[in-house]
């Protein structure tokens, strides 16, 4: 009798540590909210949200160039990844039984887990190093390769989720394959494959590292690709380096918020829409 | 009329008639083809990227492999002043060492106890919705870490863990030196938690990949919920648990900015977990923007960033072998 | 092995019985010696038949037997599951469709299919769910397209039913109004033959018969081939029925004859529920 009480009490002991593990994980997500929430809130102004960084120490500095640089250093990232990854995810799902395609799946997975650090150094070898100097387009090209294993894969897991039934169907109409994948599987695998996307700019909304190695950081708003942008990341960055300035610091804690804000808004958005079907890009994003 | 060979046609026949089909419906050149080389084309852009980038770190590094040869891994010394130069990675390898070994040491059990907790053991009302709010972990900006480290987490570790190890046990070498909280403790334990939802996630679809049967069996012969786990559920996921961690242990040892920000950027060989040091990736990211196109110190960046890549390139081959083995062959349901 | 050993008996005596009829029809689709493979499981052995021109033709057979198999050779189906092949010949209007060179694509324009289960695109609305095959084949004008989305429903039964719902949902139609759904989309390319495979077994007593009565009237303009595993409704809409059992063809004949008097003693034992 008194072997069965133990066995319950360890019973209960590994549920109270289970329960003692998640409170230790949450807490740092709830302090990390609560402090940029205490901290960014009261740097919010119009101001701050619309006017270049310029002199950080002048009261006027904005982080509106941030924001912009942010957005496009996204835009620019998705035009060169999105495209590449849907087509590399139709080959893995519809061509990729086969040992090319098992190595190509194989070394998606491994470029998902690269350092990010390690592409930035590859994006400024060979576009850095071409154009001569920092540039918007450097940083596109870092983001993109961090982009691409995520939108790859969720792109091949959707279309795997397509029902063969579906296929059958356009095949049978005489649709050709081209046809049929772009306009009928893809199609119906949108949902899944946007969810990967928002994801992965989720993703790379965050990415600092690869940035300070290739876009470098700027005051002022966007002036052309082959130009250094600024981002909100290394806004933060920029600031926290001058963070004996209160201003910068308030600055920094100002551009910590509306970053939060996005990912986090990317994040819960597509989960609770979609119910996050993708196990890969919940775990890499 | 039972028919088997009806109305065969003679032998004959047949050339002709195949003659006549390839009028009939024509085999074009079609875009099928074209579709099918474009996406072989793209998806061999993955393959691509990985070479050209073992190519550009492996000429860059020539440089100052050339200079020190050996020396770069076996020295002490990181000078990047003109005159005196000197480079040598090991201590920001030391420091990778050091700072992920911390991570693993901590955060790895936390994320055990998450994912038997989630997988096994939570009222299934409370499993998806927990597991979210782990994921969300992930979700934060590693610069906004950064931040939070630097002002919040830095002094809880300095004030409630440092200060009283330094006071009962500072005289152990490796506690030695003042308690700043900018040092490889810190680095470690942030790193932890940054691997948490990782860790923690991927285990949890490992567990979840454990054929009912294995509980089922458990639990027949009477068992606690905390002996299937145990019996039933850890045995079977083993390996892919071990797979999780290593995923986890290429994470800490990539992560840039939150290091960078809190480990006090000292390139020293690591003796005290109370010291300011430094990481293969914190050094890139300090220094990368500063160092002359051209110059010593660039390829010795490059040099740092190498050895980075062989790290994490090992660390994750292995570890995709582990997860996958386990989530695919035994035919989890989850990739 | 006795069935088998049955079987061997029984083949030289069917096929001199068959000559006579061979010379008199036309015949829309023949298969010669026709062979299918799963990797290494060998599912149709020397199959052939001859399906005659606007009639409808049934399969029937126990589960297993290669019914499903068959007519996917027909449209060249079968070739797109990994490791599947096929050797024989199927003649469309006395032409190879399996000949070298031969595009399946332009095959799978003139045989259309409709499958078990209903399967209309997801995404699409009844209106594009019909005009798919002819808008991904490059038809871009719109008039065209109205008028062979409304002949086609209207020959599917359907257009009574949705005209005014056009634009909802392929997927939101009842389970007997998609599969008419997909019976129309099939018909919008403007096959000559219909391929159906079992398009009864997911449906209700009502949206089968509904079935059935459009099954009846599209023999008018088209060549129907069903496979159905509804011996009763084999025998209410076709006009001919070939048995098959374990891949082999072991009668084929006009319905009325092979359900009175079928001349295999498998056939009978088959039809009075002896087996399968």
């Amino acid at each position: 009798m008194s072997n069965r009480s133990f066995r319950k009490f360890k019973d209960r002991l590994a549920y109270g540590l289970g329960v003692l593990c998640v409170v230790l994980a949450m807490f740092p997500l709830a302090s990390i909210l609560f402090e940029v929430v205490r901290n960014g809130l009261p740097a919010i102004s119009v101001g701050l949200l619309t006017r270049p960084t310029g002199n950080i120490t002048d009261p006027s500095s904005g982080i509106g160039n941030a924001i912009e640089g942010t957005l496009i250093l996204i835009g620019m990232t998705c035009l060169i990844a999105v495209p590449i990854g849907l087509f590399a995810g139709i080959y893995l799902a519809e061509f990729g039984d086969n040992k090319f395609g098992r190595t190509i799946r194989f070394l998606n997975d491994v470029l998902a887990e690269f350092p990010s650090i390690v592409i930035g150094i590859l994006a400024f070898s060979i576009v850095v190093v071409a154009i001569g100097h920092f540039s918007a387009m450097a940083g596109a090209v870092a983001l993109s390769i961090i982009m691409l294993p995520i939108v790859t894969r969720t792109a091949e897991e959707s279309i795997k989720l397509v029902p063969s039934s579906i296929r059958d169907a356009a095949m049978a109409l005489g649709i050709r394959r081209w046809r049929t994948s772009l306009s009928i599987v893809l199609v119906t695998a949108k949902d899944g494959i946007l969810t990967g996307i928002m994801l992965s700019i989720a993703r790379i909304a965050g990415e600092t590292a690869p940035l300070l190695l290739t876009v470098l950081g700027s005051g002022f708003f966007f002036s052309g690709v082959d130009q250094p942008i600024d981002a909100l990341p290394l806004r933060i960055f920029t600031d926290y380096k001058n963070s004996n300035y209160p201003s910068a610091l308030a600055q920094g804690w100002g551009a910590a918020l509306v970053l939060v804000v996005l990912v986090l808004s990317l994040n819960l958005g597509v989960r609770f829409l979609t119910r996050g079907r993708s196990t890969f890009a919940r775990a890499r994003a | 009329m039972a028919v088997s060979e009806e109305a065969r046609p003679k032998q004959g026949k047949t050339p002709a008639r195949a003659r006549l089909a390839s009028l009939r419906f024509p085999r074009r050149f079609s875009c099928d083809d074209v579709f099918e080389a474009s996406s072989i084309i793209f998806a061999g852009v993955i393959v691509l990227i990985i070479v050209v980038t073992s190519v550009f770190l492996v000429r860059g590094s020539v440089p100052v492999l050339e200079s020190f040869g050996t020396g770069f891994f076996t020295g002490k010394n990181w000078i990047a002043a003109a005159g005196s130069e000197s480079y040598s990675a090991l201590p920001f390898v030391l420091g990778t060492l050091v700072t992920s070994a911390i991570a693993v040491a901590v955060g790895v059990p936390l994320s055990m106890g998450i994912a038997i907790f989630l997988a096994e053991m939570a009222p299934w009302s409370v499993r998806n919705p927990l597991s979210r709010v782990i994921e969300l972990l992930a979700a934060v900006p590693s610069i906004v870490y950064g931040l939070w480290g630097l002002f919040v987490f830095r002094l809880w570790i300095r004030d409630y863990l440092e200060t009283p190890i330094s006071n009962y046990v500072g005289s152990f070498p490796v506690f030695q030196g003042t308690p700043l909280g900018l040092d490889f403790l810190t680095a470690g334990l942030i790193l932890a938690i940054m691997i948490i939802p990782t860790v923690s996630s991927i285990s949890n679809d490992v567990m979840m990949a454990v054929p009912a049967s294995q509980r089922e069996a458990a639990y027949s012969i009477g068992a606690t919920r905390w002996e299937v786990v145990r019996t039933g559920v850890l045995g079977y996921a083993r390996s892919g648990i071990f797979g999780a961690t290593i995923l986890g242990l290429g994470r800490a040892v990539g992560e840039t900015m939150a290091v960078t920000m809190i480990i006090g950027n000292i390139p020293a060989l690591p003796a005290s977990f109370f010291q300011h040091g430094a990481t293969m990736a914190s050094v890139i990211a300090n220094e990368f923007s500063e160092a002359d196109p051209g110059s010593l110190h660039l390829s010795a960046l490059i040099g740092i960033g190498l050895t980075l890549f062989l790290f994490a390139l090992e660390i994750n081959v292995f570890a995709q072998l582990m997860v996958w083995r386990v989530l695919k062959v035994r035919g989890g349901s989850v990739e | 092995m006795t069935l088998s050993l049955q079987l061997e008996e029984l083949k030289p005596a069917s096929s001199e019985a068959s000559a006579i009829r061979s010379t008199m029809e036309k015949f829309k689709i023949q298969t010669e010696k026709l062979n299918a493979w799963f990797a290494n499981n060998h599912v149709l052995k020397d199959l052939s038949i001859n399906v005659k021109e606007n009639e409808v033709t049934a399969i029937i057979g126990p589960s297993g037997c290669g019914k499903s198999t068959f007519i996917r050779c027909l449209n060249r189906m079968h070739e797109l599951v990994p490791g599947a092949r096929s050797s024989g010949a199927v003649l469309l209007d006395n032409t190879n469709v399996y000949a070298r060179g031969t595009d399946p694509v332009t095959v799978r324009r003139k045989v259309g299919m409709v499958f078990q289960k209903p399967n209309p695109f997801p995404t699409m609305s009844v209106y594009d769910n019909v005009a798919a095959g002819l808008k991904l084949n490059g038809v871009r004008d719109h008039q065209k397209l109205d008028r062979a989305v409304k002949r086609s429903l209207e020959l599917a039964f359907l257009w009574d039913e949705v005209k005014t719902d056009l634009d909802k949902s392929g997927v939101s139609l009842s389970g007997g109004q998609q599969q008419r759904l997909c019976i129309a989309r099939a018909l919008a390319v403007e096959p000559e033959v219909i391929l159906m495979d079992e398009p009864c077994s997911a449906l209700d007593p009502i949206a089968t018969a509904k079935i059935e009565e459009l099954i009846a009237s599209l023999k008018s303009q088209y060549t129907v081939v069903i496979v159905t595993h509804n011996m009763q409704q084999a025998a209410r809409v076709s006009d001919s029925t070939a048995f098959l059992y374990l891949g082999k063809l072991i009668e084929y004949g006009g319905t009325t004859q092979l359900f009175e008097n079928p001349k295999e003693e498998l056939t009978e034992r088959y039809l009075t529920g002896k087996f399968g």
